[in-house]
């Protein structure tokens, strides 16, 4: 077993609202071994950019967070602003969605490179310039040298992602929180993203958190998949096993929902009817159970836990998982 | 089927901007003051007033007493009455000139920012030309020529309005008529004016009320000023600023003579500021959440 | 032009479109003589990625933005002659369907009125009669017109805009939809709830539908047809289930393997870096796929590939095609 490198314990994050409280992570439990990936995911509104918001320790002021974030062996919660500010970017880095918002438009891509070099690692600029090339190179970027006179505007979006990488990896963190950093490109450039995200990580043993709404993403590319729902991890498991032996309705329910590329055209899609629950207005059983074709009165009046099933590692929160059915799954 | 629930605000951290949500107390005093101001200047001629016009030389520059609350003026005329008058002809011209900038420059801003091409450029053009003209060098050169009269100072305070209600107008044109619900209602067939008046028009609406509030402020200031300099409403109509001009020469015998008026216009002016803040700060988030 | 389609009549014919704007001093080639025909009845998915000029060609079509050559006939009038009130009278027949439900809708209109729209613009005087076409229309989509009539947009979800949408589309009872991509904005569990009201209202209206996507899975759940774009021109076109199993084109081929298969015994196929999209302000020369293309030799530099037929019903625009 590897070690534990991060370990979100019992995180919940709350908001005010003007329309009341707002829970938008509900007492999350994940752990994230060295050189392991870990894929969240979920639809919108479920609370994955959030948490990562919450390990990264850069929620909005109104936030109140509560639980531990045990990040190498220290609390991030409780780790001064100066001491976070070392951590992130160093050992902990963050490529968001957006590249065009994620990277600085008024400052040429060699500046923000460089600047986050002899920030962190004290280099000169010979050195920093000399690392940025290579960085630019390492990440499949032609002409880097050019490319580092150049502004965010004049690249592509696959381009401006790479680069936002290659600011990410520069630092060679132990962890690196990739937050949907597909979803704005193309379905081409998507899989050479990832491609070179799962190099990378092969390569310098990092740690990686890939949180995306697609499903296909993770099955190839992922160790354990954590299901998030209304705030909530409803299901983890190692890859294979959550699409082989999923337990919660929900994931089944959102893996049917899919348009494959092998149906027929014209099958209709069995898709889930309702809508994800107003986070102010928590519901007091299952946040799925008015969705969910299995439910019962139980499922409706408590909150199921995490609960376990064969192995420790796979994990669901559902008073019926889909193994006591009939149309289980092989 | 779908329940019908109401929405999630998606990004809570808009927090923020709806802080201009509460309406605190400084707001509803600008509008009872405003409600107040405007009161007296409608029913200013059925109130118990003494005429503002009447000269009482024996009672000039009098103290505060029942028959004049706030005293007289260098001529004995009753100072409440005239300020009550004066309120009538700041708001009359404080918000008529805006009107004309609102309507005019509201139009031709909306025009410019949906057509774009050379009629923008040509109304652009023309408002850049007029807003390099002096204001108050326009308004003497009015004066002098046409006259003073209240009617021909709205007339020029409005059109010295109208380019920046045209920017106002053309910049929020220029965002909405890019989006969808256009393209739609013209994928629906509907004519330009159809577009203009229903679906641009309603959204254009909300930031050029907020700016006309503080447009009206800053009229009545202006306004303020070419009376003071006496280039204004003219004599014997009584304007705050034409009152402070002539309360400069009893500034050491009876200061209130310059403090009252200028007190009076300082919280109109107040006021129109902070209701057009606060309704441009409320239709602010509401536009950026869409 | 090639008859791509069985039928002889077809509802709408495009011929050789050409839509170019400039840029500064430069001039972007969106639509570089695109051909298609759609049958009465049929779904033709249009498919493609971001700068490849599908939206374009759908505003195209509409003469939302006029093209810079070529003919669009929509059951025989030429939509790209027409103006003013003839072209007005012709959009009922024609309606669209956007990506961003909630921007499609007028934030200061309450939905009763948005939904109404259509009727006052084509003139339905009698506001019961409109009501009850909005009701009808609404309900059709699943929405309780009741709830919904007096409320505004930003009181409803992705997803509840976009059936709110398909009812403003639906209201006129067109024959023609062109979907641009109507579900990309949506979750994936809502997708498939849109995609299914779709395919309801298609037979219970008996629409014809152009489907415009860059995701090929949702294309393929609901088209006849597909023709796949890149670069402002066409590079294939065939029926769905065969396009899909047997590609023809390299480009298409490449879209295929690069869909993320949410199977976690597929391994990703570590993908050769075939690099990025050029720019459509100076498209390549001769085949426009050609930079990225691992089957490219001179004859692609230096001749334009014409759609041409690879099998039955499937035409592929290239000098080397995978069958």
């Amino acid at each position: 077993m590897t070690d534990t490198l991060l370990s979100v314990e019992n995180v919940a994050v709350e908001l005010p609202t003007p329309r009341g409280n707002l829970r938008a992570v509900d007492h999350v439990n994940l752990t994230v071994g060295a050189g392991r990936t870990l894929g969240v995911v979920g639809e919108s509104g479920c609370g994955k950019t959030m948490l990562s918001r919450a390990i990264l320790q850069l929620l909005p002021k109104k936030a109140k967070l509560s639980g531990r974030v045990m990040f190498d062996g220290l609390d991030l919660v409780q780790l001064s602003p100066e001491k976070l500010r070392k951590l992130r970017g160093r050992s902990l880095a963050v490529v968001f969605q957006d590249p065009m918002t994620s990277l600085n438009p008024v400052l040429t891509i060699g500046t923000q490179l460089i600047e986050t070099l002899q920030e962190h690692l004290e280099l000169d600029q010979a050195a920093a310039t000399r690392r940025s090339v290579e960085l630019l190179a390492a990440v499949g970027i032609p002409a880097p040298e050019q490319r580092l006179k150049q502004y965010p505007h004049q690249l592509s979006g696959g381009m401006r992602q790479r680069v936002a990488i290659a600011i990410a990896l520069s630092c060679e963190p132990k962890l690196l929180i990739a937050d949907e950093p597909t979803t704005a490109l193309d379905v081409t450039i998507q899989a050479q993203i990832l491609d070179l995200l799962a190099r990378e990580q092969r390569r310098r043993h990092m740690a990686m958190i890939l949180i995306t709404h697609d499903l296909g993403v993770v099955a190839g590319r992922t160790d354990e998949v954590a299901v998030m729902y209304a705030g909530r991890v409803v299901e983890r498991a190692p890859t294979p096993a959550l699409f082989k032996k999923m337990r919660m309705p929900y994931t089944e329910a959102l893996l049917a929902a899919l348009p494959r590329i092998d149906a027929a055209p014209h099958t209709p899609l069995p898709a889930i009817s309702g809508r994800p629950p107003d986070p102010t207005r928590p519901l007091k059983g299952c946040s799925f159970s008015p969705r969910c074709r299995y439910a019962v009165a139980r499922c409706h009046s408590e909150k199921p836990d995490l609960a376990q099933a064969g192995t420790a590692e796979h994990q669901y929160a559902c008073f019926h998982p889909i193994e006591n059915h009939a149309d289980a799954s092989a | 089927m779908a329940t019908l629930e109401l929405t999630i605000e998606q990004d809570a951290s808009a927090l923020p901007a709806r802080r201009g949500r509460r309406l605190g107390p400084l707001f509803w005093f600008a509008i009872g003051w405003m409600t107040l101001m405007f009161a007296v200047a409608i029913f200013a001629d059925v109130l118990p007033l003494p005429s503002p016009t009447d000269m009482d030389m024996l009672e000039r520059r009098a103290p505060f007493s029942m028959e004049h609350w706030l005293g007289t003026d260098g001529l004995g005329r009753d100072e409440l009455a005239r300020l009550i008058y004066g309120a009538r002809i700041s708001l009359v011209v404080g918000i008529c000139a805006p009107v004309i900038g609102l309507s005019i420059g509201g139009a031709l801003g909306m025009l410019a920012g949906y057509f774009r091409g050379r009629f923008e450029s040509l109304v652009v053009g023309s408002m850049d030309v007029l807003l390099a003209f002096p204001p108050l060098i326009l308004a003497l050169a009015v004066t002098a020529f046409l006259g003073q009269s209240i009617f021909y100072l709205t007339c020029i305070l409005g059109v010295l309005g109208v380019p920046a209600f045209m920017r106002v107008a053309r910049a929020s044109t220029l965002t909405l008529a890019r989006r969808e619900f256009v393209i739609a209602a013209q994928a629906l067939g509907a004519t330009h004016s159809r577009i203009l008046l229903r679906e641009l028009l309603p959204n254009v609406l909300l930031p050029l009320l907020a700016f006309f509030l503080l447009g009206v402020a800053v009229t009545i200031v202006v306004e303020g000023a070419l009376s003071f300099l006496g280039l204004g409403v003219p004599p014997p109509i009584s304007s705050w600023g034409s009152m402070i001009g002539e309360g400069r020469e009893s500034l050491e015998v009876a200061p209130r003579l310059a403090f009252l008026p200028a007190i009076a216009m300082f919280l109109t002016v107040l006021s129109f500021n902070l209701v057009g803040d606060t309704l441009r700060a409320l239709t602010d988030p509401r536009q950026g959440a869409l | 032009m090639m008859q791509q389609s069985a039928s002889q009549n077809p509802l709408l014919d495009v011929d050789n479109l050409v839509v170019e704007y400039p840029v500064g001093a430069r001039t972007v080639h969106a639509v570089s003589g695109v051909s298609l025909q759609i049958a009465r009845g049929e779904t033709l998915g249009l498919v493609g990625e971001s700068g490849c000029g599908k939206s374009t060609l759908g505003r195209a079509v509409l003469q939302l933005r006029r093209p810079t050559s070529g003919k669009v006939l929509f059951d025989g009038h030429d939509l790209t002659a027409m103006q003013g009130d003839t072209l007005r009278l012709m959009r009922r027949r024609v309606q669209l369907i956007f990506q961003d439900p909630i921007a499609s809708l007028n934030p200061r209109r309450r939905i009763g009125d948005i939904v109404a729209e259509p009727l006052v613009i084509s003139g339905v005087t009698d506001p019961t009669k409109r009501k009850q076409l909005v009701d009808e229309v609404l309900s059709a989509v699943g929405l309780d017109p009741a709830l919904v009539v007096g409320r505004l947009p930003h009181e409803f979800s992705g997803g509840q805009c976009q059936r709110i949408c398909i009812a403003r589309a639906l209201v006129l009872n067109p024959e023609f939809i062109i979907c641009d991509e109507p579900v990309s904005a949506l979750d994936v569990s809502i997708r498939a709830q849109i995609l299914n009201l779709l395919e309801e209202m298609k037979a219970r209206y008996g629409l014809t539908l152009l489907f415009i996507a860059h995701d090929l899975a949702v294309v393929k759940a609901v088209s006849d047809r597909v023709a796949v774009m890149y670069l402002g021109r066409l590079c294939e076109v065939g029926p769905s289930e065969q396009l899909f199993a047997r590609p023809a084109h390299p480009y298409t081929a490449l879209l295929i393997e690069a869909i993320p298969v949410p199977d976690p015994d597929v391994r990703p196929t570590e993908t050769v870096p075939v690099g990025e999209p050029p720019s459509p302000i100076a498209p390549p020369s001769g085949c426009r796929f050609r930079t990225r293309c691992p089957r490219a030799d001179a004859q692609c530099r230096d001749v334009m590939p014409e759609l041409r037929a690879v099998a039955p019903g499937q035409f592929a625009a290239c000098h080397h095609p995978l069958i």
